[in-house]
């Protein structure tokens, strides 16, 4: 084994087990971009015209700004002003940020694309607008929102690589952690390439299969 | 005894459209009456202003004693009283025919869940689909789904109920039994005002038949009125219709 240097199962189980904390940040990021998203595709749809207003600079100033900055801005920023947060905290807040952003403008869509009449008949049985919302629309709006969301959950996945850098050692940083050491980049990064691959790949492979679904449906 | 539903010289335009011109006429408790009319006569849009989806510009109209042209109307309170159903169904395709009526007995009238399911059974078999209780709106046929939706705005037992061109969608075969349900509705003194292209339904069940022309009321009359029109406007749309 001199080609693999110094690499032991020491340093794999290592590796295996940072995925663990890709996936709690992944998740962590997921449920509270959610929680956000969620609140941002109310703001997006209300008929107040303030509230929209407030979401769409929101979602277009979020869109524009690189997740790298989110992250130094949470971490390095507010550090600076006395609120050293946790890494974990830090980038989990950061990209509850980020994600609420695309979730509400993904989820906006999916409202949206409901049928009109679907709203009238509701209004017409005296439902309010939340009712209507809650009972008719988002069970509807649902189905055709999962093939897109679980496909911006493989970005999430893959971008919780970057809170490498304000040190949360999970997947990447623990690739670098190990290279730091033995220095096998070749093998040390193709091996962290695999484990987010296999991750992502079955993931994307539902989100294809679901749209397919959604397409034979609405034919 | 004083009308349930009565527009008075009502304006509607939609941008530099106007749709309704002046339009009036009441509809008395347990009356049965149909609107007919050429496209864009403004029938379907009268229909829809007195279930207060449009706002009109100019004039009142009055439902079971509400002021439906009141910015404050109680809108509420309103589509309790009015049921309306679609040339387009409009059923929740994500939840059974069961589930299309009981939504709204349960999350706007607060029944209980057996009281809810009780009234779904009866309207169910007013329409005579009892046994499609627990099938899908896609399971059923068109003129199915039209029942559905009839017996899901009749479960709200509202005052009056309003069908706006219903069966237009349907195949002759299927524009029968949606025809039928609404008969045994009027013949039960429900009170109905239909838009509606069936001359032939509308001449033997209506009560009277409102005939629009261009925004306007132009000539009412009973069923008789089809076999001897008195405007040349109405001759010519049943030449043409016919």
């Amino acid at each position: 084994m001199t080609m693999f240097g110094s690499f032991t199962s020491i340093h794999f189980f290592y590796l295996v087990n940072s995925i663990g904390w890709t996936l709690v940040l992944s998740a962590l990021a997921f449920a509270l971009g959610a929680i956000g998203g969620f609140g941002v595709m109310l703001a997006r749809i209300s008929p107040r015209a303030w509230l929209r207003w407030i979401a769409i600079v929101y979602i277009e100033c979020i869109q524009g700004i690189p997740l790298l900055i989110l992250l130094f801005i949470v971490y390095f920023g507010l550090s600076v002003y006395g609120y050293s947060l946790p890494s974990l905290v830090a980038a989990g807040l950061a990209m509850m940020i980020y994600v609420a952003a695309y979730l509400g403008d993904i989820w906006r869509g999916c409202i949206d694309a409901m049928p009109k009449p679907q709203w009238e008949a509701s209004e017409c049985l005296a439902f309010s607008r939340w009712q209507t919302l809650r009972l008719v629309i988002i069970p509807q709006a649902v189905r055709l929102s999962l093939p897109p969301t679980v496909g911006f959950l493989v970005q999430i996945i893959k971008m919780t690589s970057l809170a490498s850098v304000i040190g949360f050692v999970e997947l990447t940083r623990a690739g670098q952690i190990i290279n730091n050491t033995i220095f096998q980049p070749f093998l040390i990064f193709s091996l962290v390439g695999v484990f987010y691959f296999a991750l992502c790949y079955p993931l994307s492979r539902w989100s294809e299969a679901m749209e397919k679904k959604l397409n034979v449906a609405n034919r | 005894m004083s009308p349930i539903v009565s527009l008075q010289d009502v304006y509607k335009s939609f941008g530099s459209t106007q749709v309704l011109k002046g339009v009036s006429f009441e509809v008395a408790k347990g009356e049965m009456i149909a609107i007919i009319g050429a496209s864009g006569s403004g029938k379907s849009t009268a229909l829809r202003c007195i279930d207060r989806l449009e706002m009109i510009d100019k004039g009142t109209i009055e439902v079971a004693g509400i002021r439906v042209d009141s910015p404050s109307v109680d809108l509420k309170r309103l589509r309790l009283e009015v049921g309306i159903v679609f040339q387009s169904y409009n059923l929740f395709p994500h939840l059974t025919v069961k589930e299309n009526i009981m939504l709204a007995l349960r999350h706007v009238k607060k029944q209980s869940r057996a009281e809810a399911h009780a009234v779904t059974l009866r309207v169910l078999d007013q329409v005579g689909l009892r046994e499609k209780a627990d099938a899908y709106p896609e399971q059923l046929s068109g003129g199915q789904q039209q029942r559905v939706a009839i017996a899901r705005s009749l479960a709200m037992s509202p005052k009056v109920m309003l069908f706006d061109e219903v069966t237009s969608a349907l195949d002759p075969q299927l524009t029968g039994e949606v025809l039928r349900v609404m008969e045994d509705l009027a013949a039960g003194g429900m009170t109905m005002l239909l838009v509606t292209h069936e001359m032939a339904f509308a001449k033997r069940v209506a009560d009277r038949i409102i005939y629009m022309h261009q925004g306007k009321v132009w000539e009412v009359g009973e069923g008789s009125m089809l076999d001897a029109p008195k405007t040349p406007e109405l001759r010519a749309f049943l030449d043409n219709g016919l």
